[in-house]
């Protein structure tokens, strides 16, 4: 088997687990979204279009409350703004890759699409990173549009208190370990941490991207303190 | 205004998010000091990431330490430190 199509297999195999932890989450994006009135073929355009769960949600939930769409594009905007960090994070990665390859990539980076594949990415060298990647990210693609369409054909059977699947934190917890790889990064982690538990009451996912900025800083500044 | 506008316009303006950095790399140089800022950004995005999620129940924002979600991460986090 050529190496592309053995590393697609490989991302798809490590991405598995987090499967059940993403499935609910879809069919709770569909449901409610069908709830609030919006047809199955708004509802699959948003996952297709927009595929972004959180940001989705909120969409959906300022459309029902009727807000102007300023507004709505706006909110969605701010909740998908850690969107350009996984960006320039791993970019490196695929600097030489086709503009087209480069536009699938981007389509298809979300939180999990970034968080594995940036962690195999640094451990050690791959042959064929867009193939790994490929295998993360079109998994989580698949099972996005499959849950969506579950949660639009189920819609109220779905019980809207399930809550999120804990296996997800766990996974990003097993992925953060090895990202620690000295005492900058573990600084700039510990910062992260703190700033994004002091800020979880911010609205809009802010609290993480303001801890995630804090802890960059903090790993920058510490790294230039060590001789 | 027409959900498909709205749709549209929230998912041009996440595409440009996404792809931004990944289309500039390889066509301008990037300055040393974002590289250097750049090595940080897992291991701060991931603590972030999870920490509320750990430190606080689900749908509460009071930290709680009888939280059976903290002592997973811990012993979690144990055992992927030991096992790295």
């Amino acid at each position: 088997m050529s190496a592309f199509r053995t590393l697609f297999w490989q991302g798809v195999r490590d991405v598995s687990p987090l499967i059940l932890g993403i499935l609910p989450f879809a069919l709770i994006s569909g449901a409610v979204s069908i709830a609030a009135g919006l047809s199955g073929l708004e509802t699959m355009g948003m996952a297709l279009i927009i595929f972004a769960g959180a940001s989705q949600l909120a969409t959906v939930q300022l459309l029902e409350a009727g807000a102007a769409w300023p507004v709505v594009v706006l909110t969605a905007a701010v909740i998908n703004l850690r969107m350009l960090m996984y960006s320039a994070s791993i970019a490196s990665h695929f600097q030489n890759l086709s503009l087209r390859w480069k536009g699938l990539i981007g389509y298809l980076l979300t939180d999990q699409a970034y968080a594995l594949p940036i962690v195999r990415f640094q451990k050690g060298e791959l042959k064929a990173k867009h193939a790994y990647y490929l295998g993360v990210a079109l998994t989580l693609w698949l099972v996005w549009q499959i849950g969506s369409l579950g949660g639009i054909l189920l819609g109220a059977q779905i019980p809207p208190d399930w809550s999120l699947d804990f296996s997800i934190p766990l996974m990003f917890l097993a992925l953060l370990v090895p990202a620690l790889t000295d005492r900058p990064a573990t600084a700039a982690a510990v910062a992260a941490g703190c700033v994004s538990i002091l800020a979880a009451g911010l609205p809009f996912n802010l609290g993480l991207v303001l801890g995630a900025l804090v802890g960059i800083l903090i790993g920058v500044w510490v790294e230039g303190k060590t001789p | 205004m027409n959900v498909w506008v709205i749709i549209a316009l929230i998912g041009l303006i996440t595409f440009l998010l996404r792809f931004s950095f990944i289309w500039l790399f390889g066509r301008v140089e990037v300055p040393d000091g974002l590289k250097r800022a750049l090595r940080f950004v897992p291991a701060a995005v991931l603590s972030a990431l999870i920490a509320p999620a750990f430190f606080f129940p689900p749908g509460t924002l009071a930290p709680a330490w009888g939280n059976g979600r903290l002592w997973a991460g811990i012993l979690a986090a144990a055992v992927a430190w030991k096992t790295r």
